[in-house]
């Protein structure tokens, strides 16, 4: 019911969003669309990974499925002219096989908790040096570029970028799949396996649920969703970089915000993402220009923003587990169900 | 019904069980005995598939179960209720119930198994929306068999119902396996409280060092000078 009703306020202002940051932001709508489009991208990808990370498989991997997603699909066209319509599945083929050749292992052993994501942590790495390695094909670590089909919009090559209305709404219908997709798992039998799995691994198995199967296909449909939100980054961007796209700094981010935002609810990835983006845009923005703090530090004021980002971070782990949306929707359940304050028999 | 012969099974390098030959007929409690140690959970936990035997042979109703994971054990029947119960203690009652009825041939049949074991059991009915974790212990044993129950199985195995609770909460748990065999399911069931398991069981075996010493009608263990002395302190 409150998903609903959310939704039917919010579906019709994210769809004249466009209209509306041209009316309040004339001269510079390119830009504010630019961070919507950025906000929707990532937030699909946290979304995914939040599908795995809400049942305690904290991967630190999926830089490497973004990765895949954005530079398979590039590769895929530079240098054997396949279309992204072909790419992209391929590429999310390529991730989901990565992803079940780690993930059988691990599930099979049984490795969870720390080991799981230094395990993740290794494969994201490896990618990371085998697109560094690649350099002839890849670019190495200055990145490379999706060439370019003819100006402008092409929909043979995927390639929407100079339009941003256009951009936008492909990421924001991209992005409604995304939430759709969380809502089924949420919904199946197998939210409950992973649940109990997450719980208790033995009495899961006990009660006759395939544990290594259930985890499995979530990693396959995270590994999935985390590709295709690569390559729609790649295909936008007209630029990837082992740095941008694909890496630990990915990983982490993905982490941190799905962390910031809440794991266990739908909108908590997204929440992270507009989190994430518009404090590091603001602190970029607001630090880079300010005269006091450039006088003060020197130059040492551009790697400013980040550090206050991970401060901020650090703060959010500690005081508030259940990130931004989840300690709020848990105060408003609270208010709610007890209108007055707890009686002291409670409080003693 | 369930058929065990010469059955090793270990850890590693270690083993626990030795050439275990035993069988559980429809309707039967039976009861396996033995101190800390001799290798009674083990024993179930290679019944239930979660620990793969490394020799012997074991059939549920005739279909072999060598090699078996426990998600196919479960589906000829056999439900394992595992030692300290292990209810998923984040999850409500009713959501562990649930869990119970994962396997497919269950998932079909959950509302009526779920008024089945609230019928079995109302103080679970009382409590369906509670986290599983916050039950008393005896509370909780009964939501581990009645999650047991879900999967609609024909043999229930027991580890140690009555480890960690209160002498009363035991009497209780002891009249939960009466109510159940009274519907119908047979039950192996592990104890270390020797006395009172052997007065519901028809038969029981008596486990040493991985190893079956003795396997006899419960009322002739009961009798037996050795077993009063060693497991009753009589």
């Amino acid at each position: 019911m409150r998903v609903s009703r959310t939704a039917l306020i919010g579906l019709p202002i994210l769809i004249a969003l466009p209209l509306i940051v041209h009316l309040l932001f004339g001269g510079s709508e390119k830009y504010y669309l630019h961070l919507l489009i950025q906000i929707l991208i990532w937030s699909f990808i946290y979304t995914g990974w939040s599908l795995m990370g809400r049942f305690g498989l904290t991967s630190l991997g999926h830089g490497a499925f973004t990765g895949i997603g954005a530079y398979a699909t590039v590769l895929l066209w530079n240098y054997a002219g396949l279309t992204p319509w072909l790419g992209v599945p391929v590429a999310m083929v390529i991730a989901v096989v990565v992803a079940l050749l780690v993930g059988y292992p691990c599930f099979h052993m049984r490795i969870t908790g720390h080991y799981f994501a230094l395990l993740t942590l290794a494969l994201t790495e490896f990618i990371r040096l085998c697109i560094v390695g690649l350099r002839d094909y890849t670019g190495g670590s200055l990145g490379t570029q999706p060439r370019r089909y003819g100006d402008g919009v092409s929909l043979y090559a995927m390639q929407f970028e100079p339009d941003r209305v256009l951009s936008y709404y492909i990421v924001l219908t991209l992005w409604l799949v995304g939430l759709y997709i969380w809502w089924r798992v949420d919904r199946s039998m197998d939210r409950f396996a992973l649940d109990a799995a997450s719980q208790d691994e033995e009495a899961a198995a006990s009660v006759g649920i395939n544990v290594t199967r259930e985890k499995l296909k979530v990693t396959a449909i995270s590994a999935a969703m985390c590709a295709l939100g690569g390559a729609i980054y790649g295909q936008y961007q007209m630029y990837i970089g082992p740095d941008t796209i694909a890496g630990l700094s990915v990983s982490l981010n993905i982490v941190f915000a799905c962390i910031a935002g809440g794991l266990w609810v739908m909108l908590g990835p997204t929440v992270g993402a507009v989190f994430t983006q518009v404090l590091s845009e603001v602190l970029r923005v607001s630090m880079q220009s300010s005269v006091t703090l450039q006088a003060l530090f020197g130059s040492a004021v551009l790697a400013l923003d980040t550090l206050i980002y991970g401060l901020l971070l650090i703060l959010f782990i500690i005081y508030m587990p259940k990130g931004i949306l989840g300690a709020l929707l848990e105060k408003r359940e609270k208010t709610s169900s007890a209108p007055t304050p707890p009686s002291r028999a409670v409080l003693r | 019904m369930l058929e065990l012969s010469d059955i090793d099974a270990g850890y590693g390098g270690f083993q626990a069980l030795f050439g275990i030959s035993m069988s559980v007929q429809p309707g039967e409690v039976v009861a396996v005995i033995g101190s800390n140690g001799a290798g009674k959970t083990t024993l179930l936990r290679v019944i239930s598939g979660l620990l793969p035997a490394s020799s012997g042979a074991m059939s549920m109703e005739g279909v072999s179960l060598r090699q078996t994971p426990p998600h196919r054990i479960i589906e000829t029947g056999i439900a394992h209720v595992p030692e300290g119960r292990r209810l998923f203690p984040r999850l409500s009652v009713e959501s562990n119930l649930k869990i119970g009825a994962f396997i497919p041939a269950a998932r079909k049949k959950f509302e009526e198994r779920l008024a089945f074991v609230y019928e079995l059991f109302p103080r679970l009915k009382e409590r369906r929306a509670q986290l599983a974790g916050t039950l008393s212990g005896g509370e909780q044993q009964m939501c581990a068999i009645a999650r047991a129950l879900m999967s609609g199985p024909k043999l229930v195995l027991l580890d140690e119902p009555s480890m960690g609770l209160a002498p009363v909460i035991v009497a209780q748990v002891f009249d939960l396996v009466r109510r159940i065999r009274r519907e119908g399911y047979t039950v192996l069931i592990v104890e270390q409280n020797v006395r009172q398991v052997l007065k519901i069981a028809d038969r029981a075996y008596l486990l040493e060092v991985g190893r079956i010493k003795a396997s006899e009608p419960a009322a002739e263990l009961v009798a037996s000078d050795e077993i009063r002395k060693a497991y009753m302190g009589i």
